[in-house]
């Protein structure tokens, strides 16, 4: 997609480059490069001295069973989220779609919920679920159910999903909506008179249609449980209790940052990153120009 | 086609509408009781009137040992307009580069920015803390924002919409004399307004809410952004001042709200184009 | 009209001056360079505690006129250790730093990055005498040979603290806590019976309460070597017979509905202060807090020890912070010395009795100790010695000196996990600590080998 027309000039083109060049080198490669040097090294917290160590860290990783079930664990977190999130915002489209009186004010209270910070979501949770303090959490208690995501992993797993969900539904049905006002309404109109009735008619033609938005809001959802929801888990639970919310990013944070351990977390990075690159590299092989996120 | 309102259609509305507003509804009511009663679990869902206190006590002062909510709110704003403006700024510039000139290297150039799509900031997060401890950023407000705006996100996005300029308009600003600079001072950034205005709510929202790298780079208490300032006053080792926390939290959440709601139209025409 | 102010408040200091300033010729060489030394401190205290600190650093500016001390406050323990990592790899370490005690391991690894005070008195003529601290106190901070390593400044030691409200309710005598565990358990068995606490016991600080003072309280070995004082090889033991038993009963009683489990580290500090607890084992720091705000009547109490595992409990080990110097690339000797100056004021009986007094930290010096019971202190504030018996009692063996472990904190971390997963039903309390030993002695080889580098 080159133009044809362009301007003439050499320096002027570098300069304006220069900036994100730049940024790019200091902030993603030397980094990067960094971690990949810290990952196969121990060194001690203070940089006083660092030995190489080829790839034990990987290996230790790769064999220890509480690196597996954290992966694993980000997996279910992600699937849940990305799932649960946008089964409700494909609810809430499909009736925004249709509705008609109020449908400015419905979008703009359904958008809003976008610019709240996951942590702000966590906050928000608290005062709803805590077993102590929160309206429902007490509720819970004092009604019978023992509630208490302090000290019940499954418990608490539910709560950082419902959280993380909550904050990106937004996200979701502005593109859901988007996607089903694209949809011609001859195509609609023709089914229906067909005689197919209202969940029919979503099934075989309005659903199928969406697929694109589908599979592109699957990818986004997915990264963005993996993680943009540290800030969400992080200030509800910080990955406990015993591990039983701890992602893979909760896990890079903890043993990089409080433990001090960089070798282990240079490397999770690492493998982190060759992820990364995996899913995108998918995303665009199927789905070429969407790049906004 | 009927007439009668869609029943269904807003009841399920109504319930979406209730899911999102009622938490927050809470948090605010909780924000004017009392901090002591919430603190033994009789938190409520009625306003209490008398209890608007609250705000001007902890705008001016913060909770206990914590900033004063008007200097975290200040960081957290220059912090979000930082990375908002410099991002679209070193993103139009290089997008403009590689769009509309020839040079060596031009290609691997924009190869190189666009892998960093690929390394959302948590992956990067150790190592990028290393470099800026070797350079010695950490704990700067600097250091606060810069890593942020690196990503090619934006740049992606205009080179799509440098490049769908038509040929004409350039032909015609080059017969007219006009430099490259002043066809995109000019054109380019005029015809990209609608896109900038998105990307300025999306990279403000974003700015605003970042958690994990100010938590990592900034420990100076005078570096805190409000949404590190609200947790760090959760589960403080003495008593939490609820009120305090619950009145934050709403403050926290409005300058984005209202950046998102104010320029929804924007937002949302620029998040989904191409979806029409 | 500060130094007014403070010259008035603090008459002891002006008459420590001379004795801070005069062996370290500091007042000579800093008139000679005509200017003020700012030495900067990283502390992590909060509220009164910042308070003090603040005193403190104010006297001691105002007592001299060549040095000044700049306190800042740089965050929880945690992140000041962080904060204090990623600056001194740029270069820039602040000149003292309060770091907690499971971070000790950490510093001793530091090398270069730190001057321990046997060099720092070394090069400053500082005069330390390492016999003036308490043993439980100094044994933590110093090497193997008694060389003293960081400067004990925070000390506190665990206790258990009474609600005595709730003891009444239960037909319990408040005046007498319970001194072994077996009248614990029977005491919040009538608890419970006559529902006189939302909680009959809980515990802050878990693993340094039920596991580090439990075995050292019962003389039983944490780790190998000393405990880690001898060597990087250590591995960990506190899976043995005695602290399964414990850590069984705490499950056993969690089952019974008599022990609840409030949370990692510090959290469960606001349970303490509620009052909601009728028993809890907590910091002595937080007797500051209570006397302050609670709205029960409570009682300090030295922690229980089990008479099935031994006779008369051995001393508790302490918690809490100590200052270390930290080095820098342009650091001057002249800096040195005005860290040196601060040091040796600090170490002075008043002020260490006075911080004790105000913060409900024990006195570190023996010297303090007396200054505080001369005054009366402990008379009008019973059971605030507590603290201070419990450290000093007893004969200090290797398993009673602290523990020096590389990673202390990952090491809480870990044992903490295996707790609430036990919690969960999900194994008994030999299985918890033998993962906890497995898993923690992964980290220790860890450690030993990027300490090696």
């Amino acid at each position: 997609m080159d133009r044809r027309t362009v301007f003439s000039g050499r320096l002027l083109p570098h300069l304006l480059l220069a900036p994100q060049l730049l940024l790019t080198v200091f902030f993603f490669y030397w980094p990067a490069a960094t971690a990949v040097w810290s990952s196969l090294t121990a060194e001690d917290a203070f940089g006083q001295g660092w030995i190489f160590v080829g790839l034990d860290n990987f290996q230790d990783l790769l064999t220890d069973p509480l690196y597996l079930q954290s992966a694993l664990r980000t997996v279910v977190f992600c699937v849940a989220v990305s799932v649960l999130a946008m089964a409700v915002a494909l609810l809430l489209a499909v009736f925004a779609d249709r509705v008609i009186a109020g449908r400015g004010l419905y979008r703009t209270l359904l958008i809003w919920p976008y610019a709240v910070a996951p942590a702000t979501s966590a906050a928000l949770f608290v005062f709803v679920l805590h077993p102590r303090f929160g309206l429902l959490g007490r509720w819970l208690n004092t009604h019978g159910f023992d509630w208490d995501y302090t000290l019940n992993g499954v418990q608490a797993m539910g709560v950082v999903i419902a959280a993380s969900a909550w904050k990106q539904v937004s996200y979701n049905f502005i593109f859901f909506l988007a996607g089903l006002q694209s949809i011609p309404r001859a195509v609609i109109e023709a089914a229906r008179m067909d005689g197919a009735k209202g969940w029919l008619r979503f099934r075989t033609i309005t659903f199928p249609l969406l697929t694109p938005t589908t599979v592109f809001l699957l990818v986004v959802n997915l990264v963005y449980a993996a993680f943009d929801s540290f800030g969400t888990i992080y200030a509800l639970t910080q990955g406990g209790p015993s591990k039983d919310t701890e992602t893979l990013v909760i896990k890079v944070f903890r043993d990089g940052y409080i433990n001090h351990d960089i070798g282990g977390s240079s490397a999770q990075s690492v493998l982190l990153m060759l992820a990364v690159i995996a899913v995108t590299a998918v995303q665009f092989r199927f789905m070429g120009r969407r790049t906004l996120s | 086609m009927n007439n009668r309102p869609d029943w269904l259609a807003h009841i399920i509305l109504g319930l979406g509408v209730l899911l999102f507003v009622l938490p927050v509804w809470l948090v605010f009511a909780g924000s004017t009781q009392d901090p002591d009663a919430i603190a033994r679990g009789a938190l409520s869902p009625w306003l209490d009137p008398s209890g608007f206190g609250v705000y001007a006590r902890v705008l001016s002062r913060g909770a206990l040992g914590g900033q004063p909510v008007w200097h975290m709110l200040a960081i957290s704003f220059a912090m979000a307009l930082a990375i908002a403006l410099g991002k679209i700024a070193i993103s139009v510039t290089s997008a403009y580069a590689v769009v509309f000139f020839r040079f060596p290297f031009r290609r691997a150039a924009f190869w190189l920015i666009f892998i960093t799509l690929m390394l959302p900031i948590e992956v990067r997060i150790i190592p990028t803390y290393a470099v800026m401890a070797d350079f010695g950023l950490i704990n700067s407000f600097t250091g606060l924002w810069v890593p942020l705006i690196a990503s090619a996100t934006a740049t992606l996005l205009f080179r799509q919409v440098f490049t769908a300029i038509p040929d004409a308009l350039v032909e015609a600003a080059r017969m007219d004399g006009a430099g490259p600079l002043r066809f995109l001072r000019d054109i380019a950034l005029p015809v990209s307004g609608a896109n900038i205005a998105a990307l300025f709510v999306i990279l403000f929202v974003y700015g605003w809410n970042q958690y994990l790298w100010p938590l990592l780079v900034a420990t100076d208490p005078h570096l805190d952004t409000i949404v590190i300032g609200i947790v760090k006053m959760i589960g403080v080792d003495s008593q939490t001042d609820w009120g305090a926390v619950m009145a934050t939290t709403i403050i926290a959440l409005l300058p984005p709200v209202i950046v998102v709601v104010a320029m929804q139209r924007w937002f949302v025409a620029g998040l989904t184009e191409g979806e029409k | 009209m500060r130094r007014r102010t403070l010259l008035a408040a603090a008459p002891l200091s002006l008459a420590a001056a001379p004795l801070s300033l005069a062996p370290l010729g500091l007042s000579a060489s800093a008139a000679r360079a005509g200017e003020k030394i700012t030495i900067i401190w990283w502390h992590a205290m909060t509220a009164a505690l910042a308070e003090e600190v603040k005193r403190i650093a104010d006297g001691f500016n105002a007592s001299q006129a060549e040095v000044e001390i700049q306190p800042v406050y740089k965050g929880s323990y945690g992140d000041l250790l962080t904060a204090l990592i990623a600056a001194s790899r740029a270069g820039e370490a602040p000149h003292l730093a309060q770091v907690f005690e499971v971070g000790t391991g950490t510093m001793l690894g530091a090398g270069k990055a730190v001057k321990q005070v046997w060099e720092l008195a070394k090069e400053t003529g500082l005069q330390i005498d390492p016999k003036a601290y308490i043993p439980a106190v100094r044994g933590y901070y110093s090497l193997a040979d008694g060389r003293m390593a960081s400067m004990p400044f925070n000390s506190s030691t665990g206790v258990m603290w009474i609600n005595k409200d709730a003891f009444r309710r239960a037909g319990l005598n408040p005046d007498k806590a319970p001194a072994t565990w077996q009248e614990v358990r029977a005491a919040c068995d009538a608890i419970k019976a006559k529902s006189a606490a939302p909680i009959p016991m809980t515990t802050s600080w878990f693993t340094w309460i039920q596991l580090e003072q439990y075995s050292a309280l019962h003389n039983l070995p944490y780790a190998t070597k000393e405990n880690g004082f001898e060597g990087l090889d250590t591995q960990l033991v506190f899976n043995g017979k005695a602290q399964v038993k414990q850590i069984q009963r705490l499950l056993d009683m969690a089952k019974d509905g008599t022990f609840k489990y409030s949370g990692r580290d510090g959290a469960p500090d606001p349970v303490i202060l509620s009052g909601d607890a009728a028993i809890s084992f907590g910091s002595s720091a937080a007797r500051g807090n209570l006397v302050k705000s609670a709205k029960f009547e409570w009682a300090e109490a030295a922690l229980p020890y089990d008479p099935e595992v031994i006779k008369t409990p051995e001393n508790s080990i302490i918690g809490g912070a100590s200052l270390w110097t930290m080095t820098a690339p342009k650091r001057t000797p002249a800096e040195y010395k005005a860290v040196a100056s601060f040091l040796r004021y600090i170490g002075t009986p008043d002020l260490d009795a006075t911080w004790a007094q105000n913060t409900g930290y024990v006195p570190v010096t023996h010297a303090g100790f007396e200054a505080l019971k001369k005054q009366g202190y402990y008379d009008k504030n019973v059971g605030a010695d507590i603290p201070v018996e419990q450290l000093a009692r007893g004969k200090m063996t290797a398993n009673t000196r602290g523990l020096r472990l590389g990673r202390l904190p990952e090491i809480r971390a870990i044992i903490q996990e295996e707790m609430e997963k036990a919690l969960q039903g999900g194994q008994n309390a030999q299985a918890l600590l033998d993962n906890a030993v497995e898993r923690g002695n992964k980290v220790l080889k860890d450690f030993a080998k990027s300490a090696k580098a």
